[in-house]
C-alpha cells in the first residue's frame, strides 16, 4: 500500500518536473491556453484533439465551445478565441469585418465531412439521387414503390435538430426545403444506425463513419461513399470542416502544434473515430 | 423540594431561546422545498415570457408546423401537445386498470406469504433506471413491433379483454337464471351463459383478426411509447393503491362479512370504496410519472411533430413535450436569447402548469371524498 502511495508521488512529481520543464520552453512566451469557439460540427472533432492534447500536455489549458459557426467567426474578429471551428467557409462580410480589425483568418481543413444515406440491406434500392433524397424527406416521394423497390410506406429517420449532422444534411440535401412532418427525429448517429438496421422500410443519414456493414449506404448520383470518393470531392454530399486562426500560428507555439494535429496519424485517427473523413491517408 | 422545579430566570431564557432556534431551523428546513419550487416556477416564467412577447399565443397552441431550426422559424406545437396527451392517455390505459387490478389482488385476494414476494418485484420496476426502459423500447420493442406487430396486438386484445368476457357472460346467465322458473333455472342460466360467451367469442375474435391484418410501419410509435410508460407507472400505482387497500383495516372487511356480504361484495361495496381516495391519488402519481417522464418518449416515441392520422392512431410516431425540451435543449447556449431557446420554457410552463392543475384537482377531489364520508 506505502509503496503504491510512492509510486504515484514519484509519478507525479516527474509529471510536474517534465510539464514544467516544457512550459518553459517554447510556450512560455505563449499563454499555456487555447480557446476554441463556433461550429457544432466540428466540435467534436475540436474536444477530441483537446483531450488528446492536455494529455499530453498537462500544463496547457484547451477550451472549447460550441455556439455555431456564425459565432466562432465573431469570437475570432474579436479576439475572444484563437480557433474559430467553421462548418462552412467564411463569408465576404466576416472576412472584411475580420481585416479592418487587424485579424487575418487562415483556413486549416482538419476533415471532410460526408454524409451517407443508409436503408435496411434488404432493401432492392442501390443507388438515388441527390434530387430523390431530397424528394423521400419532403414528403414528394412516399412509397419505396416510386423507387423501385417493394410497396412499402418510407419510414423517415433524422437527426434531432440541435446536430451538426443535420445542419450540414439540411445544407447539402435539402437546399432550403422543409423536412416533412412524418419524419422521426432520434438523438444520435447510432441511434439512427440502430433505427435503419431495424426498420426494413426506412432510410436515414449519419456521418460516413458510422454507416458500418449493418446497414447499405446508397450510392447518391451513382457515387458509392467512401474515404477516397468523400475527400476528394467525388461524392456529392460532403464538405470540408475548417478551423480558421488569426494569421498562420507561430511556429512552435501550442496554437500551432494543436493546429496541425489532424495531419498526423493520431489527428487522423482521432477524426475516424468521430466518423469524419480525414484529408489525410496513412 | 419546590425550589428544584422551578428554573432560573437565565436557565429559562437559555430553553426558550434554544427552542427559538430548533423552530427555525426545522422551519427553514420545512421550507426549502417550498422555495426550490418558487424558483423554479420564477425562472421558469422569466424565460417563458419573452416567448410569448416575440412569437405570441396563436401560433404556438393553434398551429401544427414545427419548424424551431429555420431561419424563418415557425413555432405551432399543437401536434406536440397532442402527442403528449396521446401518450399519457395510452400509458394511463396501460397502467391504471392493471395496476388498481393488481393492488387489490394484493390486498385482499392472494395469501399474504405470496404478496409479501410480489410486492417488492413490482416495487423493483420502479428502481429500473428510465435510460433501461428506452433502450429496450428502442432495440427489442420496435423491432418486434415492427415484426409482429399484428399478431401481437390481437394477442394482447384477447388476454386483455378475455377475463372481461368471461366474467361478463357468467353474469349475464346468473341474470337471465335467476329470472327463470325455479325447475329450469340451471338449463336457463348455462345456456344464457354461453350464448353471451358465444357472442362475446365472436366479437372478440373479428377484432383479433381485424388487429392482426395491421401492419405496423415503424416501431417507434405512440403505442410502443405508451405500453412502456405504462409499465414505468405500474409500480407507483401499484404501491401507492395497495397501501390505501391495506389501510382500510380488517374491522370494516369483517364488519361487512358478519353482516352476510360475500367477498366480492365486500370487496367492490365496502373496501374500494372506503380506499377510493387513496386510489385516487395512486393514479394521478402515475399519470404524473407518465407526463413527466422524457428519455424513454424521447427514445420510444419516434418524434415525429404531427398530428397522427387519425388522431387516435397510436401506431404513428408523435413528439412529446418533454422530448422536445429534453432534444432541443442540448446546445441551448448557441441561440441563447432567440425565440427557439425560450420556446422550450414555454413548453415547460405548460407542463409545469398541467402538473399543477392536476395536483389540485386530485387535492380537491380528496378533500371531498374525505368530507362526504364523515
Amino acid at each position: 500500500m506505502s509503496r503504491m502511495k510512492h509510486t504515484i508521488a514519484i509519478t507525479l512529481a516527474a509529471v510536474v518536473l517534465v510539464a514544467g520543464l516544457f512550459g518553459a520552453g517554447p510556450a512560455a512566451a505563449q499563454a499555456n491556453r487555447i480557446i476554441i469557439d463556433g461550429s457544432t460540427t466540428v466540435g467534436p472533432i475540436a474536444k477530441a484533439f483537446a483531450e488528446y492534447y492536455m494529455q499530453k500536455n498537462p500544463g496547457v489549458n484547451v477550451t472549447v465551445s460550441e455556439s455555431g459557426s456564425g459565432n466562432g467567426a465573431k469570437a475570432l474578429v474579436n479576439g475572444m478565441c484563437d480557433i474559430a471551428d467553421m462548418s462552412r467557409f467564411m463569408k465576404d462580410e466576416e472576412f472584411k469585418a475580420a481585416v479592418a480589425k487587424g485579424v487575418f483568418p487562415v483556413a486549416h481543413v482538419v476533415a471532410v465531412d460526408g454524409i451517407a444515406i443508409i436503408v435496411h440491406p434488404s432493401n432492392p434500392v442501390t443507388g438515388l439521387t441527390v434530387e430523390q433524397v431530397r424528394d423521400i424527406y419532403t414528403g414528394k416521394i412516399t412509397s419505396w414503390k416510386q423507387l423501385g423497390g417493394p410497396d412499402v410506406k418510407i419510414v423517415l429517420i433524422s437527426r434531432d435538430t440541435n446536430s451538426g449532422t443535420y445542419e450540414s444534411f439540411e445544407e447539402l440535401v435539402m437546399n432550403k426545403a422543409k423536412i416533412v412532418a412524418t419524419a422521426e427525429y432520434v438523438g444520435s448517429n447510432g441511434a439512427i444506425r440502430q433505427r435503419v438496421q431495424s426498420t426494413p422500410a426506412a432510410i436515414g443519414y449519419v456521418g460516413l463513419g458510422f454507416a458500418d456493414r449493418t446497414v447499405k449506404a446508397l450510392k447518391i448520383n451513382n457515387v458509392a461513399p467512401d474515404n477516397a470518393t468523400v475527400s476528394s470531392g467525388v461524392y456529392p454530399v460532403a464538405r470540408p470542416l475548417y478551423m480558421f486562426t488569426n494569421g498562420y500560428p507561430k511556429l512552435g507555439s501550442h496554437l500551432h502544434a494543436f493546429i496541425t494535429l489532424y495531419l498526423g496519424p493520431k489527428g487522423q485517427e482521432i477524426v475516424e473515430e468521430i466518423g469524419f473523413v480525414p484529408v489525410t491517408k496513412y | 423540594m419546590h425550589e428544584q422545579l422551578l428554573m432560573t430566570k437565565g436557565a429559562r431564557r437559555r430553553s426558550r431561546l434554544a427552542a427559538l432556534f430548533g423552530h427555525s431551523v426545522l422551519a427553514a428546513v420545512a421550507s426549502s422545498s417550498i422555495i426550490a419550487l418558487l424558483f423554479i416556477f420564477y425562472f421558469i416564467v422569466k424565460d417563458a415570457v419573452p416567448f410569448f412577447r416575440f412569437e405570441g399565443v396563436r401560433e404556438f397552441f393553434g398551429s401544427v408546423r414545427w419548424y424551431p431550426s429555420r431561419e424563418e422559424a415557425e413555432f405551432g406545437a399543437l401536434a406536440i401537445f397532442i402527442g403528449s396527451a396521446l401518450v399519457t392517455i395510452g400509458a394511463s390505459v396501460v397502467a391504471v386498470p392493471l395496476g388498481v387490478l393488481a393492488a387489490l389482488c394484493l390486498s385482499d385476494i392472494l395469501p399474504f406469504s405470496v404478496r409479501q414476494i410480489v410486492k417488492p418485484v413490482i416495487e423493483m420496476l420502479a428502481a429500473i433506471p428510465s435510460v433501461v426502459y428506452g433502450f429496450f423500447a428502442l432495440v427489442v420493442f420496435a423491432p418486434l413491433l415492427q415484426s409482429h406487430g399484428g399478431s401481437l396486438l390481437a394477442a394482447g386484445a384477447i388476454v386483455v379483454l378475455l377475463p372481461f368476457a368471461l366474467v361478463g357472460s357468467a353474469i349475464a346467465g346468473n341474470a337471465a337464471g335467476a329470472r327463470a322458473p325455479e325447475a329450469s333455472r340451471r338449463a336457463v342460466r348455462v345456456g344464457a351463459g354461453l350464448a353471451v360467451g358465444a357472442l362475446f367469442a365472436a366479437g372478440l375474435a373479428a377484432l383479433a383478426g381485424a388487429l392482426g391484418r395491421l401492419t405496423v410501419g415503424s416501431g417507434t410509435n405512440a403505442l410502443n411509447a405508451s405500453i412502456i410508460l405504462g409499465v414505468m407507472a405500474l409500480p407507483t400505482v401499484v404501491s401507492v393503491s395497495e397501501d390505501a387497500l391495506v389501510a382500510v383495516g380488517r374491522d370494516l372487511r369483517e364488519g361487512s362479512y358478519a353482516l352476510g356480504a360475500t367477498r366480492v361484495e365486500t370487496l367492490l361495496r365496502v373496501v374500494v370504496p372506503a380506499a377510493k381516495s387513496g386510489i385516487l391519488a395512486a393514479v394521478i402519481l402515475g399519470v404524473m410519472r407518465a407526463i413527466g417522464e422524457t428519455m424513454v418518449v424521447w427514445m420510444a416515441s419516434g418524434n415525429a411533430a404531427k398530428v397522427p392520422e387519425p388522431w387516435f392512431n397510436l401506431l404513428e410516431p408523435v413528439r412529446t413535450l418533454t422530448a422536445t425540451i429534453a432534444g432541443d435543449m442540448g446546445e441551448a447556449d448557441h441561440v441563447y436569447g432567440s425565440s427557439r431557446y425560450h420556446v422550450l420554457f414555454a413548453m415547460a410552463l405548460c407542463l409545469l402548469a398541467v402538473a399543477f392543475v392536476m395536483n389540485l384537482l386530485s387535492e380537491l377531489a380528496v378533500r371531498r371524498l374525505r368530507r362526504g364520508r364523515t
